[in-house]
């Protein structure tokens, strides 16, 4: 059992505010803030003091409402914006030791390629829309040190066509997909080099029911197959019901609730987690 | 030579600037450094980068050659050869031997350079990972983080599309394993002609504003994948119509009355070169 104690990512005490901050919103005092902005100098404290683990093939849920801090955190952790302060360490980097977030920008480039994966919410925004799909998924290998076209065809082929995309759509555009294809493309081209963090920031967000479901059985089967350990963020509870293990509840940038998503589902302590709940159709 | 203008056109100020810039180019191989491009009397696109290049450094000492597309006698570069010798008087040659300065647009000479010479290529896109990335913000923290994905990633789509490697001109290389540089549309038959070469080579976009380059004996790698290994403009079995020279580049040309095809040397003055020997050997 004692290596399922080791967490595969650790968050430690994570800040990340927008604005500089005056004395009147750092005062510790809970009512110096509207929510989460400054009314005095309109800093906004985006994630305030977010700590959390992530275990080997564990799915990670964070729920909140819009304008909580989940998107944020996210960016966050693949590097896609600074820190205000806090604390990463992935075990299988520097043996857990370093904090990712103080590490040169070259060695964060290099945890991103080699050990991270990450499907944002807009295709757009993970995927080169002009390039093909296989040359999609190719970047990502590419970028991870693959320098063998035959191999990098055989290994985009064969994700493709676990993501249910026809492998003689392969050389076409994902601009020419429909949302539902171009969000699979993205799925496979996270998973390439087979990382052991995949981050999912709303995925199924804007699809129709049927594509969601096909996505979240996808997402389900490809982590208990590559046994991937997954941050997932999402406003329905519905998908964090179906692929969570343990489920943080985010609100005005922090964590106001956590624990095993079956508990925070039947049984909310924190108001705000219980209106959640019982807004659920 | 014209007296009303300063010695090689420029002020001393701005051939200071640019050679400040060379310094530093040739200090970080490979490494575009920004430089403020002057105005100059011809069109941007027409050779400015490296008409810079050359004013700034040349002396009266100095031969000049200036080639364009491999001919010495197109009207570009005659008209640089005249803004050059109007404004400094310097000696201008055909002999690629005898030139101390080069100036090229998209050939490297067939003769080899040596170490007292000085190849001024012009650039019209100085970065190579402009088609894969727009912004110039970007492309510079990739290359300051060494994160040329996007340069493999344009060369494997041409091989998914086209079945090979299908850049005519300005393949990417890698430049003593840190920059990757795009080396100015020179043929891909040129490519290894940089690698270790004994002259210095500067290149310079006078539109793009920037200014790099390889210094003398530096390792210059072309990229390629493992499975599809970089390969130069094959000519094999066919020779020069007018001297017959074999492995050079050669200029395809069609005549369209018969419709035969027949190949020609693309530098002029090799051609020539070898014409001439020819004749007082009396071969012909």
């Amino acid at each position: 059992m004692t290596e399922f104690e080791v967490p595969v990512l650790s968050i430690k005490n994570l800040n990340k505010q927008f604005g500089p901050g005056c004395d009147h919103c750092r005062n510790p005092e809970p009512l110096t803030l509207i929510k989460n902005y400054c009314s005095v100098c309109g800093t906004v404290y985006a994630c305030r003091d977010v700590s959390f683990d992530v275990y080997p093939g564990e799915v990670l849920g964070i729920v909140g409402e819009s304008g909580s801090g989940k998107s944020t955190l996210m960016q966050c952790l693949y590097f896609d914006q600074e820190t205000t302060s806090g604390e990463a360490y992935i075990s299988s980097y520097q043996n857990g030791l370093n904090n990712l977030f103080e590490e040169s920008s070259q060695q964060k480039r290099y945890i991103r390629n080699h050990l991270m994966g990450k499907v944002y919410q807009n295709p757009l925004s993970g995927l080169r829309i002009d390039f093909s799909s296989i040359g999609n998924i190719a970047e990502k290998l590419i970028a991870a040190g693959s320098r063998n076209v035959g191999m990098m065809e055989d290994r985009g082929s064969e994700l493709l066509s676990k993501v249910n995309i026809p492998v003689h759509r392969r050389k076409e555009a994902p601009k020419n997909f429909s949302g539902g294809m171009q969000q699979r493309v993205q799925i496979a081209k996270a998973l390439s080099n087979q990382p052991p963090i995949l981050l999912l920031d709303e995925v199924t967000t804007g699809l129709d029911l049927s594509v969601q479901a096909s996505v979240l059985d996808l997402i389900k089967s490809l982590q208990r197959e590559m046994n991937i350990s997954i941050v997932l963020v999402s406003h329905d509870l519905g998908v964090i019901r179906m692929l969570a293990d343990r489920t943080l509840v985010m609100l005005e940038g922090q964590v106001i609730e956590q624990g095993l998503t079956d508990q925070i589902l039947e049984d909310p302590q924190a108001p705000f987690t219980q209106s959640l709940v019982h807004s659920l159709l | 030579m014209i007296n009303a203008y300063n010695f090689a056109f420029f002020d001393e100020g701005s051939k200071r600037e640019i050679r400040r810039a060379t310094l530093k180019a040739i200090a970080l191989p490979g490494y575009q450094v920004p430089f403020a491009s002057r105005e100059m009397p011809i069109g941007r696109g027409w050779g400015t980068g490296g008409l810079q290049l050359t004013l700034s450094l040349i002396g009266r000492e100095d031969v000049l050659k200036v080639i364009d597309q491999g001919s010495d006698e197109s009207v570009n570069a005659v008209s640089i050869k005249k803004l050059v010798s109007d404004t400094t008087g310097v000696q201008i040659t055909e002999h690629t031997s005898q030139a101390t300065i080069i100036q090229s647009r998209h050939r490297i000479p067939e003769v080899p350079l040596k170490k007292e010479q000085i190849l001024v290529l012009q650039v019209p896109l100085p970065e190579p990972l402009r088609y894969f990335e727009s912004s110039e913000h970007e492309t510079k923290k990739l290359h300051a983080e060494k994160e040329y994905s996007g340069a493999w990633l344009m060369l494997f789509e041409q091989i998914m599309k086209y079945g090979s490697m299908t850049t005519g001109a300005d393949h990417p290389v890698m430049v003593h394993g840190r920059y990757v540089m795009a080396p100015s549309p020179i043929p891909r038959f040129d490519n290894p002609k940089m690698d270790e070469n004994e002259a210095l080579i500067l290149l310079g976009a006078g539109r793009e504003k920037k200014i790099y380059a390889v210094p003398p004996f530096t390792r210059i790698v072309s990229l390629d994948f493992e499975d599809y290994p970089f390969e130069k403009e094959s000519f094999d079995g066919k020779c020069c119509r007018l001297c017959g020279s074999e492995g050079v580049f050669l200029d395809e040309l069609i005549d369209e009355a018969t419709g035969e095809v027949y190949y020609q040397c693309n530098d002029t003055s090799y051609c020539y070169e070898i014409l001439n020997k020819d004749e007082k050997a009396g071969v012909n």
